[in-house]
C-alpha cells in the first residue's frame, strides 16, 4: 500500500472510531491525530496523559510499574521491596531484562523479587510491624545490601500504613539508605506518575547524602540518565562515551548503584537518553547544583553521530575532536552494516506503539535502513514527548496515544504495515494475524539496540524478523490463494 | 498557585514549566525585568498569563517561583 494521504487517514479514523458509543468516540477522537510537522504545540491536535476510557482494553501499567519497575527496580545493590501482596512482585520479576555485573544474592539484588506478602490480618490491623521485621531479616539474610527501598502496593496507601515512620526508624537502627516510595498503583492514570514519584523520593531520600563530602571530580564527568541497560543498552552508550574521552561517574538506572546515585550531583553535565521518565530529576539537579542537561538518542549512525557532536559541544575541542574520531572508526562498521541489510529492508513500513521514548527515538534507526514508520504512538506520554515526536515523523503519519486493543488491531488491518514494535501483550495477537512483530519493550530479548554495536544486532533483528520463512506459511494450504501457490512453486 | 519552574532554553529564551500541568512555554514578556526587580505579569507563547510580586533582587535562573493565574 502506498503512503496514505491526510484524507484517506482522516476516513480511516473516523471508519475505526465508528463502533464507539457518542461519548468513547469523542473522547477518542482526541488522542489520535495526523501528523503535520508544521504544528509547534502538540497540544492543539492531540490530547494525552488522561485517564484511559472504562471499558476499552489499555496497555498502560501502573505507578507501581513505573517506580519498582522502571526507575528503581535496575539499582542493583539495594533491596527493593514490594511491599503488599505478592503478586505485583512476583509477575513483575526480572521481566525488563535490567543486565547487571555481580553475584545476585549476595551483592546484587536485581532479579530476586522481595515482598512482604500482605495477608488478611495485615490489611486489618496494618503492615508496619511486619514491614520492620521484613527489614530485619534482609539485613540479616544479605548483609551486603547497600539499602532498601520500599515500593507501595495499593493496599498500604487505601489503609494508610506509616511507612515513612517505619523507614525514618530502620535507617537510623540500620544505617543504611532506606528509601519509603508511595507508587500505589491507583495513583494517576499510568506509569508515568509512577516515575515522577519514583523520582521525587530520589530527590529526597538519596541525592542530598554526599553533598558535604568531598569527590576528585574532572572536567569530563557526565552521567547516563534514563538508560536502564535493557540487554545491555548502557553498556554500548558508556563504551562510546568514554572512548570520546568523557568519564561516566554514574549510570541512572541500568547497572547502577545507590553510590553512583549519590555522586550524581558532582558531575558537569546529565546526560538523558528516556527524557519522560528522567526529566523530573534533571530539572531538579540544574536548579539546585546548576547541572546543564541535554537530551540524546543513541538509534542508529544518523542519530548517534547528531548525538555525540551535540554532547561534545559542551566541552572543549579535545572532546570535539574525539568526537569526530569516534563516528570516523565506526564509519565503516556501519556501512556494511546499512549495505547488507538495506537491500532486505528496503521501503518496508513499520508501526509502532511502545513506551516513553522509542516511538521517536527509534525513527531514526528505521531511516537508516530505508525503512518508514507509518504509525508511532506512547502508551502514557505526554504533551512535550509528542511536541518532540512531530518533528521525526513523515506529514500525515498516524499518531495515536493510549490506543485501545481494538483500535490498534483495525489500523494494522487497514494501513497493513511490514512489521509492528510494541509490547509483549499484543505480540502474539499480531503474529497469529501474520504480520512481523517485534517486542520492543525489552527488545523481544534481544539487544542491546543502543549504540553502534547495538545498531548492528537491530538491524540484523528487524531482517530476522521481517524475512523469516515462517510468514509464508501463516495460511493452511488449501487456502492459499492461485498466486501465492505459484510464488511458492517458484521460491522451490 | 503552581511551582513553576523557570529555566533558560538552549536559544536563551525563558522557559516556564509547570510539572503538573505538563506545561512547557517560552516566557514572551515579563511586566518588570530590570536590574533591581523581577516579576509582575508574565505572558506566555500560548497566550495565558501569570502573576508574581516582583522580586528584588531578581532571581537567578533556573528557579522555583510560586505564581498565581493573572
Amino acid at each position: 500500500m502506498a503512503v496514505m494521504t491526510r484524507e484517506e487517514t482522516e476516513a480511516l479514523i473516523q471508519e475505526v472510531l465508528e463502533v464507539y458509543p457518542e461519548s468513547a468516540k469523542k473522547d477518542r477522537a482526541k488522542h489520535l491525530m495526523i501528523n503535520d510537522q508544521s504544528v509547534t504545540q502538540s497540544k492543539k491536535c492531540i490530547t494525552s496523559n488522561r485517564k484511559s476510557l472504562p471499558g476499552v482494553m489499555t496497555i498502560r501499567g501502573c505507578a507501581y510499574a513505573g517506580s519498582k519497575g522502571v526507575v528503581w527496580g535496575p539499582i542493583k545493590d539495594m533491596v527493593h521491596i514490594s511491599h503488599g501482596p505478592v503478586g505485583c512482585g512476583q509477575y513483575s520479576r526480572a521481566g525488563r531484562r535490567n543486565y547487571y555485573v555481580g553475584m545476585t544474592g549476595v551483592n546484587t539484588f536485581g532479579t530476586i523479587n522481595f515482598t512482604s506478602d500482605f495477608q488478611e490480618k495485615d490489611i486489618v490491623f496494618g503492615g508496619d510491624k511486619k514491614l520492620s521485621k521484613l527489614i530485619d531479616e534482609i539485613e540479616t539474610l544479605f548483609p551486603l545490601n547497600k539499602g532498601i527501598t520500599i515500593q507501595s502496593e495499593c493496599p498500604v496507601g487505601l489503609i494508610g500504613d506509616d511507612i515513612e515512620a517505619v523507614a525514618k526508624e530502620k535507617s537510623k537502627e540500620i544505617g543504611k539508605t532506606v528509601v519509603p516510595v508511595r507508587c500505589e498503583g491507583f495513583r494517576g492514570v499510568s506509569q508515568s506518575l509512577g516515575h515522577h514519584i519514583a523520582n521525587d523520593s530520589v530527590r529526597d531520600w538519596v541525592l542530598p547524602k554526599r553533598d558535604d563530602t568531598e569527590f576528585d571530580s574532572t572536567p569530563y564527568d557526565v552521567s547516563i540518565l534514563g538508560d536502564y541497560n535493557i540487554g545491555g543498552d548502557a553498556w554500548s552508550s558508556r563504551t562510546l562515551l568514554e572512548e570520546m574521552g568523557l568519564r561516566v561517574v554514574a549510570q541512572w538506572s541500568g547497572d547502577g548503584t545507590l553510590s553512583e546515585m549519590e555522586l550524581t550531583p558532582k558531575v558537569k553535565l546529565n546526560l538523558l537518553h528516556c527524557y519522560r521518565s528522567m526529566n523530573y530529576i534533571s530539572r531538579h539537579m540544574e536548579e539546585k547544583y546548576g547541572i546543564p542537561w541535554v537530551e540524546y538518542n543513541f538509534f542508529g549512525p544518523t542519530k548517534i553521530a547528531e548525538s555525540l557532536r551535540k554532547i561534545a559541544s559542551y566541552f572543549d575541542d579535545r572532546i570535539k575532536e574525539n568526537a569526530e574520531r569516534v563516528i570516523e572508526k565506526y564509519d565503516s562498521q556501519n556501512k556494511a552494516i546499512i549495505e547488507k541489510y538495506r537491500p532486505r529492508l528496503q521501503g518496508k513500513r513499520v508501526m509502532l506503539y511502545v513506551g516513553g521514548l522509542r516511538p521517536r527515538h527509534v525513527v531514526g534507526a528505521y531511516e537508516d535502513l530505508g525503512m518508514e514508520v507509518v504509525g508511532a504512538g506512547y502508551e502514557f506520554g505526554h504533551n512535550d514527548d509528542y511536541d518532540r515526536t512531530i518533528k521525526e515523523l513523515g506529514n500525515t503519519t498516524l499518531i495515536y496515544d493510549d490506543l485501545t486493543g481494538y483500535e490498534f488491531e483495525e489500523f494494522v488491518k487497514k494501513i497493513k504495515p511490514d512489521l509492528i514494535g510494541s509490547g509483549v501483550k499484543e505480540k502474539y495477537i499480531f503474529q497469529k494475524m501474520g504480520v512481523p512483530f517485534r517486542q520492543m519493550h525489552s527488545w523481544d530479548y534481544s539487544g542491546p539496540y543502543h549504540g553502534y554495536d547495538g545498531f548492528a544486532i537491530f538491524a540484523r533483528d528487524m531482517d530476522m524478523t521481517l524475512n523469516n520463512p515462517c510468514w509464508k506459511h501463516i495460511h493452511a494450504p488449501w487456502k492459499r490463494t492461485a498466486e501465492a501457490k505459484e510464488k511458492l512453486v517458484a521460491n522451490a | 498557585m503552581p511551582s513553576v519552574m523557570l529555566r533558560r532554553s538552549d536559544s536563551g529564551g525563558l522557559l516556564f514549566y509547570v510539572a503538573k500541568k505538563d506545561l512547557e512555554e517560552t516566557v514572551i514578556s515579563v511586566e518588570r525585568d530590570n536590574e533591581q526587580e523581577w516579576g509582575g505579569k508574565v505572558e506566555l507563547a500560548d497566550g495565558s498569563t501569570w502573576f508574581i510580586d516582583p522580586i528584588s533582587p531578581p532571581p537567578v535562573f533556573p528557579t522555583t517561583l510560586r505564581f498565581k493565574r493573572a
